[in-house]
């Protein structure tokens, strides 16, 4: 009898609990799987999707809006020179092996970064940083060379979380950070899982209990996976063609919103046709970006004129500076002595958007004589090899992704070859200076100098295409950095 | 008898040392840098330089040439340069998914071709004959993805019996696993079992119109009997060297398989390895890929010598 009671009592709660209370698990999709889960000594931007915010948290964070926030350093004072910073930490935080977090984890992990065989992927974030003491266990003071207006900002990526001495080895198998969810298992080609970190020093911060990341390279298994339910959110699906069909369906919520990636076809400003600004120029003019970003991407993606990111608070709308105009772009060919035609070539990396774009583009060129053949280049390997390192191009298009990377056209022997002594200074000195708006003034001047000069086509940002359950809140619409930031996520029902 | 074997067995270690230095020089000439894959376009130059010494790239060719042989010769794969662990934990991992994939595929497709084959025989030239053709010709014609996306599109997206891909790992029950395997272990077989089918057909065929069958047919033997006893016994041994032939196209067919259904197997591994420029991965890989076609030919030649003993003087 107490039996079947039970059994009974069994059948009620099993068919009223769920309704009442929401689903507590989310099943992230991503393209591609990271190679190891240790964003402090690789580049691959999978790494952080799946880790960072989630896993490991750095003394401050970057919020959905690009703006840095405190996390474990609760605040921090910065002396009137700028050189000095000093970070008043979180009290009772524990790593995931239960060991506690104080100011000599933080010191490890920033001196691991800057140590002369370390393999961080951003160790000049680190760069300007001369002694990291750490008077007592709850305080770290940071003393730089020189002022950085962008340190605190940098602090807040994936490459300056703060790991453990004890674990630092083994994060690339077996993470452990302070994060709100800890690692379960990574089923390697597949899934990665975390749960509820039930130790976490802001214990009602998440309201997931498990988090799986899918690794799903198809665009149309993609898609299957989500009508199929077996994956709650692609927070950027593979299949431009396919969002406007999955933006009809009531199941889901699709956002169209902006990543940190600048499409551009960079120029070897070095070599001749491309060291005339003039030929540059002419090439911008002949670019008609809105059609190229309906062929490209299916019309989603936020046509650039420079090259920073709209997700930026300094950003800065510079298409109209050299806008679509095949009569300029010919009077500029003909006035640099290429009235008659010019032959170039692109190298294209197989990426979809790349390859169609670059189409489009030697579409466009052949339209104001200019006649530009397209090379396909395997990426990463053989492009970083022949036009990275040995810089073997005329043209090529790829998508620059680090958030706050305008400094790549000031560095020297970078890929563009592109020297401008005017603008190197100007971006050395930005990053220089402490107030805000004197730094996004520089910024602001800095994209003018880019968008006349055109060192490299700038064409369009490349849109995060978010596919996510209708039923879910809190996952971000833009990637001001790199992130797949669950923390926020809930179910509604 | 042995000195067939030992000849074999020289000729394959010679195939294996031959096959291992081919491997390696194509990769020492294929472009790319693991250290400026892992660290990306902003790494600077001495952090680039760390991590060649961490993974042993600033060594001479030759150097690399013996370590990996030698690691080879102890049972030891090497490390994965990306995930950073032993690639023999990996490729067992991987393992684990597309030996269970192939052999599932290996028994759906004989399962399905010898009963196939040999009713359309003993049943020449009828409905049956002609329907089973027909199955058979449409097997031929469509490519395994081509069914796989189909299946996705009809089992997983519409119906929801399946999952649309993926496999949860054979902790999560064998189950579940097995049903994550069911399909593409069908879109993988069915090409194979149509082949199958028409040389199972055929070869009845032959055998039916030998003297014995006739001679037992004549004793009084019925109909039946006589096929299972003496016709399809001696029609298998044709099947059995194209199914031999077939194991190395389950393998290659995986590949694709397994990117369709996005499971996690050798397939996939060897595509990302090529893709990171994760060497040693990839070396591995390719030499077990290489073995495993090496060693059933060696199987299949000395199983031939045992079948038939004309071909063992022929040594």
């Amino acid at each position: 009898m107490s039996k079947r009671l039970l059994a009974a009592a069994l059948i009620v709660s099993a068919s009223f609990g769920p309704a009442l209370a929401a689903k507590t698990s989310l099943v992230v999709g991503m393209p591609i799987e990271p190679p190891g889960l240790d964003p402090t000594i690789a580049a691959p931007v999978a790494i952080r999707e799946v880790t960072w915010a989630n896993l490991y948290e750095g003394l401050v964070r970057i919020d959905r809006n690009g703006k840095v926030q405190p996390l474990l350093a609760k605040r921090w004072d910065i002396s009137p020179d700028g050189l000095t910073y000093t970070f008043h930490l979180q009290t009772g935080v524990k790593f995931h092996d239960g060991s506690a977090f104080d100011s000599a984890d933080v010191k490890f992990a920033f001196d691991r970064a800057r140590a002369p065989n370390s393999t961080n992927a951003q160790k000049q974030i680190f760069a300007p940083i001369d002694s990291i003491e750490t008077p007592d266990p709850a305080t770290v003071v940071i003393k730089l060379k020189e002022t950085s207006g962008n340190f605190l900002y940098y602090l807040g990526w994936g490459d300056a979380v703060i790991i453990a001495p004890e674990t630092a080895e083994n994060n690339k198998a077996n993470p452990v950070g302070t994060g709100p969810f800890k690692f379960k298992s990574w089923t390697r080609g597949d899934r990665v899982e975390l749960v509820r970190n039930p130790d976490y020093w802001q214990p009602d911060k998440t309201k997931l209990e498990t988090v799986t990341f899918r690794f799903i390279n198809d665009p149309q298994a993609q898609v299957a996976a989500l009508r199929a339910g077996d994956v709650d959110a692609f927070p950027n699906i593979g299949a431009p063609e396919l969002f406007s069909e999955l933006k009809k369906d009531p199941r889901f919520t699709a956002v169209a919103g902006n990543t940190e990636g600048e499409v551009v076809a960079g120029m070897n400003n070095a070599k001749k046709p491309f060291n005339d600004v003039r030929v540059r120029r002419a090439l911008m003019h002949a670019v008609d970006r809105k059609a190229l970003v309906e062929g490209a991407y299916s019309g989603y993606g936020q046509p650039i004129g420079s090259f920073f990111s709209p997700n930026h608070p300094a950003f800065v709308d510079m298409t109209g500076v050299i806008p679509y105009d095949q009569e300029k772009a010919k009077a500029l060919l003909a006035e640099a002595g290429y009235g008659n035609g010019l032959s170039i070539t692109i190298k294209t990396p197989q990426m979809a958007y790349a390859s169609r774009s670059a189409e489009l583009l030697a579409a466009m060129f052949a339209e104001v004589g200019i006649d530009m053949k397209i090379i396909p280049t395997e990426f990463p390997a053989k492009w970083i090899e022949e036009v990275f390192k040995n810089k073997d191009y005329d043209v090529t298009i790829v998508a620059h992704t680090e958030p706050l990377d305008i400094d790549i056209f000031a560095r020297d022997n970078y890929y563009f070859n592109y020297k401008n002594d005017r603008f190197k200074a100007l971006i050395a000195d930005a990053g220089r200076t402490t107030s805000e708006n004197a730094r996004f003034a520089k910024y602001a001047e800095a994209q003018k100098i880019l968008a006349e000069d055109v060192p490299a086509l700038f064409l369009f940002q490349l849109p995060k295409l978010g596919v996510w359950n209708a039923k879910l809140s809190g996952l971000w619409e833009n990637s001001p950095v790199p992130a797949n930031d669950v923390t926020e996520v809930s179910w509604s029902d | 008898m042995l000195r067939l074997v030992l000849s074999r067995l020289v000729s394959l270690i010679v195939t294996l040392i031959a096959v291992s230095l081919a491997i390696f020089l194509i990769l020492e000439v294929l472009p790319g840098d693991p250290a400026a894959i892992m660290l990306g376009t902003s790494a600077r130059e001495d952090t680039l330089a760390a991590l060649r010494q961490e993974l042993g790239l600033d060594q001479p060719a030759l150097v690399r040439y013996m370590i990996w042989i030698g690691g080879l010769l102890h049972g030891d794969l090497g490390q994965s340069i990306t995930y950073k662990m032993p690639v023999s934990t990996l490729v067992s991992e991987r393992m684990a998914v597309t030996l269970p994939l192939s052999l599932l595929a290996i028994l759906i497709s004989t399962a399905l071709a010898l009963p196939l084959g040999v009713m359309a025989a003993a049943r020449q030239d009828r409905a049956t004959d002609r329907a089973v053709l027909v199955f058979s010709s449409l097997g031929v014609a469509v490519p395994n993805f081509w069914i796989g996306i189909l299946f996705i599109l009809f089992f997983a997206t519409w119906l929801g019996w399946f999952p649309a891909g993926g496999f949860p790992g054979w902790h999560a029950g064998f189950w579940i696993g097995l049903k994550a395997l069911l399909l593409p272990a069908v879109a993988l077989a069915l090409p194979q079992a149509a082949v199958l089918t028409r040389v199972t057909r055929s070869a009845t065929l032959e055998v039916i119109g030998a003297d014995f069958v006739r001679t037992a047919r004549a004793k009084g033997v019925d109909r039946g009997a006589t096929l299972r006893r003496h016709v399809v016994p001696n029609a298998l041994i044709p099947v059995t060297t194209i199914l031999g032939l077939q194991l190395s196209f389950f393998f290659g067919g995986a590949i694709l398989v397994e990117n369709v259904f996005n499971l996690p197997g050798l397939g996939r591994l060897a595509y990302q390895a090529l893709n990171q420029r994760d060497l040693v991965v990839i070396k591995d890989i390719v030499l077990i890929f290489s073995g495993l076609v090496i060693v059933i030919n060696f199987l299949v030649d000395i199983g031939y010598a045992i079948l038939d003993p004309r071909l063992r003087s022929r040594a």
